[in-house]
C-alpha cells in the first residue's frame, strides 16, 4: 500500500514526523506492507499533516491527520477522510504549472521527477539556439516573481549580449517576506524544477557557474535544496550549482545586496548602474532571478510560451503562485492565473478568517506591501492594477487581519522593521525608519501634528532610498494611514 | 590581545576551517557559519585567523560578523528558539504567544536564561505563515503555537 505523507516544513511544524512514525507502526502491527513516500505540500496547509493513501490508482486525502488515526487512517474507516485530493475544491480552482509536482513526487527521486515530465524544458532548450530560448521566454511574457515584475526574458537577452567571458546565472531564494512560502514549498517540494530553470537560463545567456542563495530560516529547504544539486550534477553538466546559505539578514533579498553578501561581504545595497546583468556576480554578466520566476521556465520551454502567454490578464501573464495567511479558515498556496480579485481570494478562496470576525485589513506583498481595506477587494491580482490601487504584489504573499488589528501598530512595525534590517548604506531608510517609529509614537500619544510630518517622511524615504526596504517602507505606512484614519486618532480624540 | 593555550587553538581550529572553504568564490559566509557551528559563537581569537586564511582585513570580516543577526561574538543559551514576530504571525495571535514565553523564562528579546538553558531569539518569518505562530527550535519547525504548545516544544 501506498501511503504520502508532506516532508514540507510547515507539515513538519504540525507534527507530520510523528504521524509518519505511527503510519509504519500502525502497518506493521496490522501487518500490511507499507511504502512510505514522503513528499512535499499540496498547498493545503490548514489541513496538514494531510495523509494520502492511494487506491486503485487514486490519492485519498486525510487530514489534519494526528499519530492516532493512523490505524484507521490504514483501515479507511477514518473520520477525518476528504476523499479523492485532486477533487476537493481548493485543487479543483487551481491550474497548478509551476508546482505541478509539488506534493504529488518525491522531492529527490530523479526518477520521479523524469516521470512526471522533469527536464523536457531543458532538453529543448539544449536543441535550441540560446538566442531562441531568451525569445522563447520573452514570448511567454513571463516577469519576474520576486516583486519587481521585470521581463525576465530582456534580462536574460541583457546577460547573453553582455561581453565577458564568465557569466553567473543566481537564484534569490532569500524569501524574507512574510506572508509568502511559495520558494521555501518549491525547493523542498520539487528542487529539481528550480535546478532545470536555472540550467535552462545558463544554457540562455552563456553561464558556467550558479548559485542558489537561501535564507538561513529556511533549513529544510537548505538540506533538500543541497542534496537536489549533489543528485542533478551530472545532468546540468558543465553547469555548475552550489547552494549558499544566507545569515538572517532581510535585505540581502535585494539583489545588489544578495550579490555582495554572496562575495563575502556586509549585505550592503550596491547603486544601479551598474545593472547586475552586466556587472553582477564579482563583477561578471549575472541573471538574478527569483526561485518562481526560474522554476515557471521549464513548463514554459517544454510545452511552448504561446499556452503560458495565453493565460492572465493585461500585462501580468501565465500563474501566479499565491500564499495565503494570516487570519484566515484555508490557508495556503495557491496557483493561478493573474486576474482573480482580492476579495475572491480572501473570501472564496480563504473562506474569511479563522476568528469569525469581519476582515479589516489584507496586506499584499509582504512588509513592504500596502493594506488594503475590504473598500478595495475588487481590485485584481496584476502587476499594474495594484500599482494603480497604491500596492504592490511582491511575491504574492496576503496577510489578512480582522477587525482587531490596530492599524497604528502595523503602521509602527513597518517603521520598526526598517530600521532593524536597513542595511545602513543611504540615509534616508537608515534614519527614516528611527524617525518613523519616533514619529508614529507621537502619533499614538495624540499629537496630530505629526501626521503631515510622517506623510512627509515618507514622501524622502520612497524618491530617496537606494532600495525597496527603505523605499518601500512608505507603502504599509501610508496605505494604513489613508485608509484606517480612526486608528491614528484614536488618543487624540480621547483626550478631547 | 593574544593569549595562551586554548586562544591558540580557537585560532588554529578556525583557521584550518578557512582553509576547506579557501578555494571556493566569496568563501566568507561559509566559512562564519562553520566556525559558528563548531564553537557555538564567532571567538573574537578565530578573526584575525579567517582574516589571515582568506588574504582580508580584520576590520572585513568584523564588519560581516557584525552585519547579519545570525552571527554571535557570545554563546547562546542550550536551547535557541527563534520565534517569528512579522505580520502573518501577529495575525495570528503570535505577539502574546511569544510575550507569555518570555515572561516564563523572564528574559527579552535575544536574551538568554540565567542557568544557560534557553536563548529566544526574533526572526521575521521562517515561511510557516499558514500555521501561524511559528517557531523553529533547535532548528525544528513549530506550528500553529499557543502559549502551552510553545512551552512544551522548548521544554521538550
Amino acid at each position: 500500500m501506498r501511503v504520502f505523507v508532506p516532508q514540507d516544513a510547515a507539515a513538519r511544524a504540525v507534527g507530520a514526523d510523528l504521524v509518519a512514525t505511527a503510519l509504519a507502526a500502525a502497518a506493521a502491527r496490522l501487518g500490511i506492507d507499507l511504502a512510505l513516500v514522503r513528499t512535499g505540500s499540496r498547498g493545503m496547509v490548514w489541513l496538514e499533516p494531510l495523509v494520502e493513501v492511494e487506491v486503485a490508482g487514486v490519492r485519498r486525502g486525510f487530514g489534519p491527520a494526528a499519530p492516532e488515526d493512523a490505524a484507521a487512517i490504514l483501515d479507511g474507516t477514518s473520520p477525518k477522510a476528504l476523499g479523492p485530493v485532486a477533487d476537493l475544491p481548493w485543487m479543483r480552482g487551481q491550474l497548478r504549472l509551476t508546482f505541478a509536482r509539488v506534493g504529488v513526487t518525491d522531492p529527490l527521486s530523479l526518477a520521479d521527477y523524469a516521470a512526471h515530465g522533469g527536464w523536457r524544458g531543458l532538453a529543448a532548450a539544449r536543441a535550441m539556439d540560446p538566442a531562441a530560448v531568451v525569445a522563447a521566454v520573452k514570448a511567454s511574457g513571463l516577469r519576474g516573481r520576486g516583486g519587481a515584475g521585470f521581463p525576465a526574458g530582456i534580462k536574460w537577452d541583457t546577460v547573453r549580449t553582455a561581453p565577458g567571458p564568465l557569466k553567473s546565472v543566481v537564484c534569490n531564494a532569500d524569501e524574507g517576506d512574510s506572508g509568502t512560502f511559495a520558494d521555501r514549498m518549491l525547493m523542498e517540494g520539487d528542487p529539481f524544477c528550480l535546478i532545470e530553470g536555472m540550467a535552462i537560463a545558463a544554457h540562455a545567456v552563456g553561464a558556467q557557474t550558479g548559485y542558489i542563495y537561501i535564507r538561513s530560516e529556511y533549513p529544510d529547504a537548505i538540506r533538500v535544496m543541497e542534496a537536489a544539486v549533489s543528485a542533478a550534477r551530472p545532468l546540468v553538466a558543465p553547469f555548475e550549482i552550489e547552494v549558499r546559505v544566507g545569515a538572517g539578514a532581510y535585505v540581502c533579498g535585494e539583489e545588489t545586496a544578495l550579490l555582495n553578501s554572496l562575495e563575502g561581504r556586509r549585505g550592503e545595497v550596491r547603486a544601479k548602474p551598474p545593472l547586475p546583468a552586466l556587472q553582477g556576480l564579482f563583477g561578471r554578466p549575472t541573471v538574478v532571478n527569483n526561485v518562481l520566476t526560474l522554476a515557471a521556465v521549464p513548463h514554459i520551454l517544454a510545452e511552448g510560451p504561446e499556452g503560458y502567454a495565453a493565460l492572465g490578464t493585461g500585462r501580468s501573464r501565465g500563474t501566479i503562485p499565491l500564499q495565503i495567511a494570516g487570519n484566515v479558515r484555508r490557508g495556503g498556496l495557491y496557483e493561478a492565473p493573474f486576474g482573480l480579485t482580492l476579495g475572491q481570494i480572501v473570501h472564496d478562496i480563504a473562506g474569511g478568517t479563522a476568528t469569525g470576525r469581519p476582515v479589516k485589513a489584507v496586506q499584499v506583498g509582504g512588509p513592504l506591501g500596502a493594506w488594503f481595506p475590504p473598500a478595495l477587494f475588487d481590485t485584481v491580482i496584476d502587476y499594474e492594477a495594484f500599482a494603480a490601487a497604491g500596492g504592490l504584489i511582491g511575491h504574492a504573499g496576503i496577510v489578512v487581519m480582522d477587525d482587531t488589528a490596530d492599524m497604528l501598530a502595523m503602521a509602527r512595525f513597518a517603521m520598526e522593521f526598517c530600521a532593524i534590517e536597513s542595511c545602513g548604506k543611504c540615509t534616508p531608510c537608515r534614519i527614516g525608519a528611527v524617525r518613523g517609529v519616533e514619529t508614529i509614537d507621537r502619533i499614538a500619544a495624540g499629537d496630530l501634528a505629526a501626521l503631515p510630518l510622517l506623510a512627509d517622511l515618507c514622501a524622502t524615504m520612497k524618491a530617496g532610498s537606494l532600495c525597496a526596504l527603505g523605499g518601500f517602507t512608505p507603502y504599509p505606512v501610508m496605505s494604513a494611514v489613508t485608509h484606517f484614519p480612526d486608528d491614528f486618532r484614536r488618543m487624540a480624540r480621547a483626550a478631547e | 590581545m593574544p593569549s595562551s593555550n586554548p586562544a591558540g587553538s580557537v585560532a588554529d581550529r578556525a583557521a584550518a576551517i578557512a582553509a576547506v572553504h579557501a578555494g571556493r568564490e566569496g568563501p566568507l559566509l561559509p566559512v562564519l557559519h562553520d566556525v559558528q557551528a563548531a564553537f557555538g559563537h564567532i571567538p573574537a581569537d578565530a578573526v584575525p585567523a579567517i582574516a589571515a586564511a582568506l588574504n582580508l582585513s580584520r576590520a572585513e570580516v568584523h564588519g560581516v560578523v557584525t552585519f547579519y543577526h545570525d552571527f554571535r561574538t557570545a554563546p547562546a543559551g542550550r536551547r535557541v528558539v527563534k520565534l517569528c514576530r512579522a505580520e502573518a504571525c501577529q495575525a495570528a495571535g503570535g505577539a502574546a504567544v511569544a510575550e507569555a514565553l518570555l515572561a516564563r523564562l523572564g528574559i527579552g528579546w535575544g536574551g538568554t536564561t540565567a542557568d544557560g538553558a534557553v536563548t529566544v531569539e526574533a526572526v521575521y518569518c521562517l515561511g510557516l505563515c499558514a500555521c501561524a505562530p511559528a517557531a523553529l527550535v533547535d532548528g525544528a519547525p513549530a506550528g500553529r503555537l499557543d502559549a502551552e504548545a510553545l512551552a512544551a516544544a522548548v521544554q521538550a
